[in-house]
């Protein structure tokens, strides 16, 4: 994250002059839960990446997947949809 | 009978609406969305036909609401458009989310607003509802005291706005009825003389599709404040902008533009401060006042957002007692609202004017030159006792 900005240093108007700049927005500060994954469960259905609605899963190239702690908000969806328990949503440290 | 000139332009009568239209026809505007509403009607339809008739090339958005023709003027006035649009009372209303994220986006939208009262009943005659629910909202409000100052306030409106040390959208507020519908004599400008004082519009961060930038995203704990107290701060610092575009303006046309009008004012014990058409009848009442021997003097405001903080300051210092008239009413406020802007400006000051606050002229009730003196007589008690014992009171009510 840059250094924090005083109001006489932003843009007007609140204008984001960069597209594609949420990206620099690390929504995972936001969790509570923390879904943990146990790849040796994982069956590769990817039913998880599919209903991520961040998304914060990632598919790797042999179809099993890797949260990415930095965008994921902890929601739990992953987890209940994961037809073999693979994900367990645990408290954030 | 020798027409009577009064500063620069051609001698032309029409009422407030066509007036109001005519100006925006010759700012040369690019889009007007809008929907119509008593009073404000017929600035819509002559806007239309001028479109129609190919005297003026702009896009006109007919919309399905005001919140829609607000929302609509914000997109094309990011895109870089001279935009227009019109409302009154609910229609305003109607507008309320819309006209935060106008200001706070910064677009220089123009709005002329034909002042009526707010439901319920319906009413569709003067209050300034309508203006004083705006009042937070970031936007710079003007108030035309006759058909002559909507015409000068809009030319000088979109100039404000669309200048690069300003940046906000305008309010040119204009009684309903008794401005929007009289017809009066003023002068107009030519075009090309429009042209001179008001050159195109040179849009500050355009919407430019090869160069997307993001307009309105999230802002939460970490920015928001910082957002708001710049908007804060440009807003303070357009009054000079403000001012100096005022008088270059009454240097152009010989007609006189400043935040706050004075009369009789000097010497005067007793000040009523009032705003819109009814300037007039206190300024009469008041010469009538002086034949009589009463120190009596008359403060109009032309600029009320910014509020003309220090220029109220100055001017009402000699003065005894000041009644501040209010043509809305602020339901459980200590006053209505320019009372409680008044006296927030003065309380600091060691010496100031005691003052009281007068309810007047709701729903278009008129008010005449006996309620005027009404209220100096009241005042010229409060100077006499040295005490306000009634903040408020009404004139022109059945009690």
């Amino acid at each position: 994250m840059a250094k924090w900005r005083s109001w006489k240093e932003l843009p007007i108007a609140n204008i984001l002059p960069t597209p594609g700049s949420s990206a620099e927005y690390k929504t995972g500060s936001w969790r509570a839960l923390k879904p943990i994954l146990y790849k040796d469960k994982c069956i590769r259905c990817l039913l998880c990446w599919v209903s991520c609605p961040e998304p914060a899963i990632d598919r790797l190239e042999d179809d099993y997947v890797e949260i990415d702690y930095d965008y994921c908000k902890g929601c739990g969806i992953c987890a209940n949809v994961c037809p073999v328990k693979a994900i367990e949503m645990v408290m954030e440290e | 009978m020798k027409a009577e000139v009064l500063g620069r332009g051609i001698r032309v009568g029409m009422n407030g609406n066509s007036a109001v239209a005519y100006a925006v026809k010759q700012a040369d505007v690019d889009v007007v969305a809008a929907y119509p509403i008593t009073p404000q009607t017929i600035m819509v339809e002559r806007l239309a036909e001028y479109v129609n008739n190919g005297e003026l090339n702009a896009a006109f958005i007919p919309v399905e609401s005001e919140h829609s023709a607000l929302s609509t003027c914000v997109g094309a006035s990011l895109a870089g458009a001279r935009v227009f649009t019109a409302t009154a009372s609910q229609g305003l209303a109607l507008m309320y989310e819309i006209l935060w994220i106008a200001a706070g986006l910064r677009t220089t939208i123009v709005m002329a607003l034909g002042n009526r009262a707010f439901s319920p009943n319906i009413n569709i005659h003067c209050s300034h509802d309508d203006a004083y629910a705006a009042r937070d909202a970031g936007w710079i409000q003007f108030f035309a005291e006759n058909v002559q100052e909507a015409y000068d306030l809009v030319l000088q409106a979109f100039r404000i706005s669309e200048d690069k040390d300003v940046l906000f959208p305008s309010i040119v507020n204009l009684d309903g009825f008794i401005l929007t519908h009289s017809l009066e004599a003023l002068n107009v400008l030519k075009d090309e003389e429009v042209k001179e004082f008001l050159p195109p519009k040179d849009p500050v961060n355009p919407i430019d599709p090869d160069n997307p930038m993001t307009y309105g995203p999230l802002d939460l704990q970490d920015y928001y404040i910082e957002h708001r107290r710049q908007q804060a701060e440009h807003f303070k610092a357009s009054y000079p902008k403000i001012v100096k575009i005022l008088n270059e303006y009454s240097e152009f046309t010989g007609r006189k533009y400043s935040p706050v009008k004075t009369y009789a004012l000097e010497d005067a014990d007793i000040g009523i401060m009032i705003l819109g058409s009814s300037a007039g009848t206190v300024r009469y009442t008041v010469d009538r006042l002086r034949e009589k021997g009463m120190k009596v003097g008359v403060v109009s405001l032309t600029l009320y957002r910014p509020f003309p903080i220090e220029d109220i300051k100055k001017v009402v210092k000699g003065v005894k007692v000041l009644a501040i008239m209010d043509r809305s009413y602020s339901f459980g406020s200590p006053g209505a609202q320019l009372y409680m802007d008044v006296s927030t400006a003065l309380y600091n000051l060691r010496e100031r004017p005691l003052l009281f606050n007068v309810i007047y002229g709701l729903g278009g009730r008129d008010l005449t030159p006996e309620h005027v003196e009404l209220i100096a007589r009241r005042a010229e008690e409060v100077a006499r006792e040295g005490e306000v014992k009634e903040t408020q009171i009404w004139v022109g009510v059945r009690e």
